[in-house]
C-alpha cells in the first residue's frame, strides 16, 4: 500500500461501555484527532460489515459512539464489544458548527436516538454563558428507552429542558406527548433571531419543522440532520445521494433553507 | 494523424499493441442472452477485428472493466486487514464516443466528488481508450440530444471499418508508429459520428419541485418491475453497496467487498431498525430520472445521461428512457417554469 487506503478501518479501543437501554449503549471509543457533534463514524466488524453511527460525545482522547442494536453490524457490536475494540474510520459528515448556538436564543428538539448526535450540542449549550435561554425539548417513545439520563438530569439543572414520552404505563408522572406540542409555548423573547436545531426520525423532524415556522422561526435559522443510508461516508456509493446533495459529504447537517428542497 | 489500411495490417497492430496491452471489445455471445438462442453482446478479451462486434451496439457497456460488479477491497484473517490484490495490466478498450463520454461521469462520482476512491484510481490508471466509430444511430439511442454523439479527445486512436478497409484516426505517437510500421497510408480521418437520432429528447433547463409529485411517475409503480436492469447496462451508473462475508467454519478468514446496487431496487435506501424512503417504484424511476438529465447536472455542470438507450433495450417492461425525458419536459411546460 503505497498510501493509506481511505477504505482501511483502524482499530480503536474501547475505553467503557454505558448501557442506557437494553438496545442502546454508548461505546467510549479511545480517539485522538478533530471532530464534531453530528459527524460520523463508518463502524465495522469485519466479516460483518459497516455501519454509520453518530458521534455522541467528544473528549480529550475518545469519541462515544451510542450504538442500537438494530441491524446485522449492531448486533455484532453487542455481542462481541467485550473488552477489546471495534474498527472504525472516520470522521465523515459536515457536523454542527456549535458556536452558531451557544451565543443568543436556541432550541434543539431531538427524538430517541436522535438525542445522539446533538448530544454534544446539547452540553455546549449547558455550559454556555447564558444556559437560560437555551431550550432543549427531548422525546422518547416510553421512559424506558430514555437515553443519557444522567445528561438528562444534568441538563434540567442547567437549562430549559423538557422531557417528554410518545407513551407510558400508569403511573409514570413526567410529561406524555409527542415533542411538537411544546413547540407553540417555548417563552422567546426573540424568535425572529433565535436558532433551532432538529434531530430525529422523519416525521417527527418535518411536523416539528412545521411547528418552528408557525412560531416565527426563520428558515434560516433552523437546522436538521437527515438519516440516510451510508455505505462508504465517501461520496461514492451513491445510497445517502438526495437530489444533488450527498447526505455523507454535504450533511449530514443542513440549513432548512437548503433542506426544504431536498425532496426525497 | 489518420490512416488507411487493410484489415490485416489493422490486426497486425492490434497484436503488437496486446503484447503490452490487454484489449477489451465488445465481442458477440452465441446463445448466451437471456432467453434460448438469443445472443449478448459484453466486454471481453480481443486479440483481432474477428474478435469484435462492431455491428450492434453492446447490451453491456465497459463499465464493470473499471467498477467490477463485484471487487474485494479487503481480506480480513482473524485480526489482520489485508487490501485486495488488484490487476493492474495495462489496458486499452474500445468503446463508442456515448461511452467515452461516460468516463467523465465515473471519473468524477469516484475521484473528484470531494474524495479519489483508491481502488478505481488503481485501475483507471492503466485504462486507455480507443474509438468505435458509430456509421448510423442504433435502435434507442439519443446521443445527439446528449450532446454524446462526439466522442472527446481523450482516445489513443479510432476505428472504422468499411469493407476490407479499416480508417483509424490516431492521437497518439507511440500508436502512430505502429500504423506505420505496418505501413499504412495516411490520410486524414474524421470518425463516423451519428448527426442524427430517430429518438429525440428535450431536456427542461430547470425541474422545479412540483415535477416531484407530478401524476407522471405513478405509471411507472404500475409498470416498473423493479428488476434494475436498467441500473447494470447504464454505463453512467455507479451506485454500490458494501457487503462483508466470511467463508470458514469458524468465520476467522473474510473479506469486505462492494458490489455494484441499483437505486429501482428495494432495500437501497433502508437503514438500521427498518426505515425506507421511496418505497414505490414511481419514486424510485423519478430518483434516477432526475438524477440523469438534473441532480448530476446541478453537481457537476452536465447531464449524467449519454443517451445510449442500453436501459430501454434492457427493460423487460418496455419502458423508455427518453420517452420519460420528454414527458418531465412537458410536465414543466405545463408548470409554465423554463
Amino acid at each position: 500500500m503505497s498510501q493509506e487506503n481511505i477504505y482501511l478501518p483502524f482499530q480503536a479501543e474501547i475505553l467503557d461501555v454505558i448501557k442506557h437501554t437494553a438496545k442502546e449503549y454508548t461505546f467510549r471509543m479511545k480517539f485522538e484527532g478533530e471532530c464534531k457533534p453530528g459527524q460520523f463514524f463508518e463502524v465495522s466488524v469485519p466479516k460483518f460489515g459497516e455501519a454509520p453511527i453518530s458521534i455522541s460525545g467528544i473528549g480529550e482522547d475518545f469519541v462515544d459512539l451510542t450504538i442500537r442494536r438494530v441491524g446485522v453490524v449492531t448486533n455484532e457490536v453487542f455481542e462481541h464489544y467485550k473488552g477489546q475494540s471495534l474498527l472504525m474510520r472516520g470522521p465523515y459528515g459536515n457536523g454542527f458548527d456549535t458556536e452558531l448556538y451557544t451565543e443568543g436564543e436556541t432550541v434543539v428538539i431531538a427524538g430517541g436516538t436522535g438525542v445522539s448526535p446533538v448530544r454534544g450540542v446539547i452540553q455546549a449549550l449547558a455550559d454556555s454563558s447564558s444556559p437560560k435561554d437555551k431550550y432543549v425539548i427531548v422525546g422518547f417513545k416510553s421512559p424506558e428507552d430514555m437515553l443519557f439520563r444522567a445528561d438528562l438530569e444534568e441538563w434540567n439543572e442547567k437549562l430549559n429542558l423538557t422531557l417528554t414520552v410518545d407513551g407510558a404505563p400508569e403511573g409514570y408522572d413526567g410529561k406524555v406527548g409527542l415533542v411538537t406540542q411544546y413547540i407553540p409555548e417555548l417563552p422567546l423573547k426573540d424568535v425572529s433571531t433565535a436558532q433551532a436545531v432538529v434531530v430525529g426520525p422523519p416525521a417527527m423532524m418535518r411536523f416539528s419543522v412545521k411547528g418552528l415556522l408557525e412560531k416565527g422561526f426563520r428558515e434560516e435559522n433552523i437546522w436538521v440532520s437527515q438519516e440516510r443510508k451510508m455505505c462508504c461516508g465517501l461520496g461514492k456509493c451513491g445510497h445517502c445521494r438526495i437530489g444533488d446533495k450527498y447526505v455523507c459529504l454535504d450533511g449530514p447537517v443542513f440549513n432548512y433553507t437548503v433542506s426544504k428542497d431536498m425532496l426525497d | 494523424m489518420g490512416y488507411i489500411l487493410e484489415k490485416e495490417s489493422f490486426n497486425e497492430v492490434l497484436k503488437k499493441l496486446g503484447e503490452k496491452y490487454r484489449l477489451y471489445a465488445p465481442v458477440r455471445k452465441i446463445g448466451e442472452g437471456r432467453f434460448t438462442d438469443v445472443d449478448v453482446v459484453r466486454y471481453d478479451f480481443v486479440n483481432c477485428l474477428e474478435d469484435m462486434e462492431l455491428e450492434a451496439k453492446s447490451d453491456y457497456s465497459f463499465k464493470e472493466l473499471l467498477t467490477p460488479l463485484s471487487q474485494t477491497l479487503f481480506f480480513f484473517t482473524e485480526g489482520e486487514t489485508k487490501e485486495a490484490d488488484m490487476d493492474t495490466s495495462d489496458v486499452i478498450i474500445f468503446l463508442r464516443a456515448c461511452d467515452l463520454h461516460s468516463v467523465k461521469r465515473l471519473d468524477d462520482i469516484y475521484l473528484n466528488n470531494k474524495f479519489a476512491d483508491p481502488f478505481y484510481e488503481k485501475i483507471r490508471a492503466h485504462v486507455q481508450f480507443a474509438l468505435i466509430g458509430c456509421s448510423h444511430s442504433f435502435e434507442n439511442c439519443f446521443c445527439v440530444d446528449m450532446e454524446s454523439n462526439i466522442a472527446p479527445e481523450q482516445y489513443l486512436f479510432s476505428l472504422d471499418v468499411s469493407g476490407d478497409l479499416v480508417k483509424s484516426a490516431v492521437r497518439s505517437e507511440e500508436i502512430e508508429k505502429l500504423f506505420q510500421s505496418v505501413s499504412a497510408k495516411q490520410e486524414e480521418v474524421i470518425p463516423a459520428h451519428v448527426t442524427e437520432n430517430p429518438v429525440r429528447v428535450e431536456i427542461p433547463d430547470e425541474i422545479p419541485n412540483t415535477v416531484y409529485q407530478s401524476k407522471l411517475w405513478e405509471e411507472y409503480s404500475a409498470r416498473c418491475i423493479d428488476c434494475g436492469r436498467c441500473n447494470m447496462v447504464c454505463p453512467t451508473c455507479t451506485c454500490f453497496t458494501m457487503q462483508d462475508t466470511f467463508y470458514t467454519e469458524n468465520g476467522k478468514v473474510g473479506e469486505r467487498r462492494r458490489v455494484a446496487a441499483s437505486c429501482m431496487i428495494n432495500g437501497y435506501t433502508r437503514v438500521a431498525g427498518g426505515g425506507e424512503y421511496r418505497r414505490t417504484n414511481g419514486e424510485r424511476m423519478r430518483f434516477k430520472v432526475l438524477h440523469k438529465i438534473s441532480d448530476h447536472r446541478k453537481r457537476f455542470g452536465y447531464n449524467m445521461c449519454v443517451g445510449c438507450g442500453r436501459c430501454d433495450d434492457v427493460c423487460p417492461e418496455y419502458i423508455k428512457f427518453s420517452n420519460i425525458i420528454n414527458k418531465v419536459n412537458r410536465a414543466v411546460k405545463e408548470e409554465g417554469v423554463r
